[in-house]
């Protein structure tokens, strides 16, 4: 079929331009337009992986970063969600909290780590508390516009065939939400994950980010632009994960409509 | 049993201060089809918001003695929900499983959406939706049915081919129904009874009967006379014998 064929081809574009980059990487590379000791090839970046890898640092710096974004991500959604839920059922809550938030949400949350190192030294909770203070305050804010949003229909269906206030959370207002919140959970594991590259290059004494930060003080440029290649593709795979939450049949209403 | 399961009686209501309804009275009687139409604004939704207990009159009474099942304007199916389980809200009180899969599947089968039982609303136009709103209501005991402009969304040609469905549903499970709608055609086409309101504070400034069997021919000559009248009533039309004197 001349569709499918289409298809087949769109698949391979992505591949066809990372040889592209690859190739002018290597370009550049080889004619020296910058020195060797600030311009790793790929070859360089290649022979440094897996070095790393023997060494066993790149798993431990990976398994460091991820278990900093699983807690504070996973913590800023298990408070978010429901604070975000109560905000939006509450007119008067949402009045008081709403600026106070926005202005959290506005703020960098690399601002706080002189005080995030302060209160809590070096190692994973200063990194947590900044991913944390990174996904809390827009999650709450995204759970809350979508409360807003639901039709007040649903509440007067469900109302009709008699639902009790447990049923009105779970079986309306939360599957009401569920696609907006979704989407939001990708856009703030994508902030965590830029964040934790960031915070672990001040606070940290193990991780991507931290690796990323030695690598440069060693003058390792092949062992950075590896970090940064891992941290990428990590950050993917991520997304990847969360993308499949949108494909659960009862939140599509969410994206097709 | 109780003859007219629908009554208002001496009600008066309002929004703040505009008043909506002063001393009105109505009463539907048990499987009778009332159509309410009027201006835009004069207060239909309200009406039936006050047969649903949704609404409490300021003064007067209401009485709904029965099971009362409301269909919206808008989409109200649960998108997340397919339309199975959406029509199966309309029977949450029976526990027994083996009756409720035949109640549903009976409905499925009414509503002409058999192969749509696991289909989410969004993958419906929006006459099948309609159709899964009308199950939803129509499905397990109830007694009394309410339409608030259930086929305004609608385009014209699925519009008329909804009136025959909910016809035809009607014959198989008859109903009380209360229909609030704009369209004058549809109130001829399908009401025992169509009720006028005035611009508010609402009153019932007419009534006619239309003493045929459903469904109706949209052409019918009594259908026809019927939608001259309510536009009369509405200054919406000369009446026929003095559009004949005119000429």
């Amino acid at each position: 079929m001349p569709g499918k064929t289409a298809s087949n081809k769109e698949r391979f574009l992505p591949l066809l331009v990372l040889i592209i980059a690859l190739l002018i990487w290597t370009g550049i590379a080889v004619l020296r337009v910058f020195p060797d000791s600030v311009f790793p090839s790929p070859l360089d970046v290649a022979k440094g992986f897996i070095e790393e890898l023997r060494t066993g640092r790149l798993l431990d710096d990976i398994v460091a970063s991820l278990f900093r974004v699983t807690t504070g991500f996973g913590l800023a959604v298990l408070l978010g969600v429901p604070v975000g839920l109560w905000l939006g059922n509450h007119a008067r809550a949402r009045a008081a909290f709403l600026p106070l938030i926005n202005f959290f949400r506005s703020l960098s949350p690399l601002a706080w780590i002189p005080f995030a190192i302060l209160w809590f030294g070096i190692g994973d909770l200063p990194t947590v508390f900044l991913i944390f203070m990174a996904v809390f305050f827009p999650l709450v804010l995204a759970t809350v516009a979508a409360v807003a949003n639901i039709p007040s229909v649903y509440f007067r269906v469900a109302r009709d065939y008699g639902f009790s206030d447990t049923e009105m959370l779970m079986k309306v207002t939360l599957p009401a939400i569920a696609p907006q919140v979704i989407t939001s959970l990708r856009v703030t594991a994508g902030l965590a994950w830029l964040v934790v590259v960031a915070a672990e290059m001040i606070a940290g004494r193990a991780g991507l980010g931290f690796a990323i930060w030695d690598a440069r003080n060693g003058l390792r440029m092949d062992l950075l632009v590896c970090g940064m290649i891992v941290i990428g593709v990590i950050g993917i795979i991520l997304d990847r994960i969360l993308l499949q939450l949108t494909k659960i049949p009862s939140v599509r209403w969410g994206y097709e409509r | 049993m109780n003859d007219k399961p629908l009554i208002v009686d001496n009600v008066s209501l309002n929004f703040g201060s505009v008043v909506v309804f002063e001393k009105l009275s109505l009463a539907v009687e048990r499987g009778e089809f009332v159509a309410v139409v009027g201006p835009s604004g004069c207060g239909k939704t309200t009406l039936l918001n006050l047969f649903s207990q949704f609404l409490k009159p300021a003064t007067g009474s209401v009485i709904s003695a029965a099971q009362v099942r409301m269909v919206y304007q808008h989409d109200s199916l649960f998108p997340w929900q397919t339309v199975s389980e959406n029509i199966a809200l309309g029977l949450r009180r029976l526990t027994e499983e083996k009756v409720r899969d035949r109640l549903l599947k009976e409905m499925l089968e009414l509503i002409r959406l058999e192969g749509f039982a696991n289909h989410y609303p969004h993958q419906l136009s929006g006459g099948m939706r309609q159709r899964v709103e009308l199950g939803r209501a129509l499905i397990g005991n109830s007694d009394i049915l309410l339409l608030d402009e259930p086929f305004s969304s609608l385009d014209y040609l699925t519009r008329i081919r909804m009136r025959n469905e909910l016809a035809r549903m009607l014959i198989q499970l008859p109903r009380t129904v209360v229909l609030v709608t704009h369209d004058i055609e549809e109130a001829a086409q399908l009401a025992d009874r169509i009720v006028v309101l005035s611009d508010r504070p609402a009153r019932v400034c007419a009534e006619f009967r239309v003493a045929l069997a459903r469904p109706r021919e949209l052409t019918h000559p009594e259908v026809v006379t019927t939608v001259h009248k309510i536009l009369a009533e509405l200054g919406l039309e000369h009446e026929r014998g003095k559009v004949v004197a005119l000429q």
